[in-house]
């Protein structure tokens, strides 16, 4: 029983990755990457939020409507994500400004929206917040290697130390999109080709068929969809 | 006897231009530019070439062994990667950015898109970007000729510095292969005349732009002559696997870099646009492709089947 407790959390960090393996939550994961601490604060905003909605929603699971599922979710979220933007303003003003717009638009975080819809709406509370809790995890995680490569790269230090920057000019690219598409490229890379030394497939083919989550998905509309069209 | 029973699949008929033929004849039309870049900028110049060489010759080589390919080094493409690579940089630049610059064009640009003829972009282009909004400083940092530190404005900036002579005979600033328009020039008739390019391209590249500045004021010899456009059109957006196939295809994709190269060179904040447009237009070519696809002899439009009434 413990077993599956741990499970229900270690899924998020490395097997459903959100970031790496289930591919979700790309526009923050590529926006405010330009810094390490920027990556930490992201991925624990995002996690602060996740948590608590997952358990929100975990908890009101059998009173929302199947019908009006969706703006139930996104209402609990957005009201956990203005708690969120209110602190982070009040205690962490440099973080908030780093942030910017991205910190607000995790509302509309699909990370959030996927766990809710895919997870909390269909188990109890414990495992709601431990998958929460995973999920959001590996999603620092990420974002904090992510970056820490293109501030190393980019500007030659490491949560804001200089490392390189005194003896070589840093490559301002990878501060920018492209170097944050470039970096983003080769994480998933590393992470397919992992994937493929332990016998899982890598993630290049869209559907469900090819989705890590299937496992825990079971979606109708999906099944439906990948057998009509086809 | 035993040949002629041979079963094979076409094609039959086989040329006898071969990679390293067509490589070994840009190279060839490209050392007379590379050579008076040398001239006028010194050793440094020479250094800044060998380094960007040799870094993309061995990041080829290398990527081969590790990822067990067949060695392709010997088609010299690389070589001619490294050599364009090296005229778009200034000679002030610390060797290490060029070494880098090269790593960029023929592991990410070329190699990891499958090699040469599958690369999206032109891999010498992309890299001069690449090190452009890295280094921003040390890439527009020009020295004037004959002169090791003297720094100088190359004629985009300041267009009233140099007379039309000057251009023509790259007596000015500038990155080392791009000055001479009369030896890129020369360079570029060769290859047309050993028809390796097509003069499609770089005429209606040269003749959109020297149109534009016409119509807006401009002295139209002088937007030809100065910066890198006809470096660009004549060795960078003639490139095989970045450019259309067919002549129609070609006169779009060289019209379209004409008309952006204007735009960022009048409008935009950069002083020079060839390299940006020559890489947004590569992206372009397979639409480009696409809608210029030739017909078939005896081809008709296949008329619309009228709707039934239900």
């Amino acid at each position: 029983m413990a077993n599956k407790y741990v499970g229900y959390f270690t899924n998020g960090l490395v097997k459903e990755n959100p970031t790496l393996r289930l591919v979700l939550g790309t526009c923050p994961t590529l926006a405010v990457t330009t810094a390490a601490i920027n990556g930490i604060g992201m991925g624990l905003s995002a996690t602060l939020v996740l948590v608590c909605s997952n358990l929100a929603i975990s908890l009101l699971r059998n009173v929302i409507p199947d019908k009006v599922r969706i703006p139930a979710f996104i209402t609990i979220i957005a009201g956990f994500v203005s708690v969120v933007q209110m602190l982070v303003k009040a205690f962490l003003p440099s973080i908030d400004k780093a942030l910017g717009i991205y910190l607000p638009l995790i509302v509309v975080n699909c990370i959030i929206l996927a766990r809710a819809e895919m997870f909390a709406s269909k188990n109890k509370p414990l495992p709601s917040i431990l998958d929460g809790l995973g999920m959001g995890i590996g999603f620092t995680a990420v974002l904090t290697l992510m970056g820490a490569i293109r501030e190393l790269f980019g500007a030659g230090s490491l949560f804001s130390f200089p490392v390189t920057a005194n003896f070589i000019s840093p490559m301002i690219i990878f501060l920018l999109p492209p170097g944050g598409f470039f970096v983003f490229g080769m994480l998933v890379a590393a992470s397919n080709a992992i994937a493929k030394k332990n016998g899982k497939k890598a993630v290049e083919k869209m559907g469900c068929e090819n989705c890590p989550a299937k496992d825990s998905c079971g979606q109708e509309e999906c099944v439906k969809e990948e057998t009509g069209d086809e | 006897m035993r040949e002629q029973l041979n079963v094979a699949s076409s094609p039959h008929i086989r040329h006898l231009d071969t990679t390293s033929g067509i490589m070994l004849d840009v190279i060839i039309a490209l050392l007379p530019a590379c050579i008076f870049g040398c001239i006028i900028f010194g050793l440094r110049a020479l250094a800044v070439l060998a380094v960007s060489v040799a870094a993309a010759v061995l990041s080829e080589f290398l990527w081969n062994i590790i990822l067990k390919k067949p060695q392709s080094v010997g088609d010299l493409s690389a070589v001619v990667t490294g050599l364009l690579l090296g005229m778009n940089l200034p000679s002030t630049l610390p060797l290490w950015m060029a070494a880098i610059g090269s790593v960029a064009a023929i592991i990410v640009v070329k190699q990891m898109f499958g090699g040469i003829g599958c690369n999206f972009a032109n891999p010498a282009i992309a890299a001069r970007i690449i090190l452009l909004v890295s280094f921003p400083g040390a890439m527009t940092k020009f020295v004037a000729p004959l002169s090791d530190a003297v720094t100088s404005a190359t004629p985009l900036a300041a267009p009233n510095e140099y007379t039309l002579r000057e251009l023509f005979f790259g007596w000015h600033g500038g990155s080392i292969g791009e000055t001479s328009a009369f030896l890129l020039l020369v360079g570029g008739l060769y290859l047309i005349v050993r028809k390796v390019i097509s003069p499609v391209i770089p005429c209606c590249f040269i003749g959109t732009v020297a149109l534009l500045s016409l119509l807006a004021g401009e002295n139209p010899l002088h937007s030809i002559l100065s910066g890198g456009l006809i470096l660009g059109a004549v060795f960078m957006a003639t490139d095989y696997t970045t450019t259309p196939i067919t002549w129609k295809g070609k006169a779009i994709f060289a019209v379209g870099c004409g008309l952006l190269s204007f735009v960022i060179r009048r409008f935009g904040a950069l002083p020079e646009g060839v390299s940006y447009s020559i890489l947004l237009m590569n992206i372009l070519v397979p639409h480009i492709n696409r809608f210029t696809r030739p017909k078939p002899f005896g081809w008709v439009k296949p008329k619309k089947e009228e709707k039934q009434d239900a």
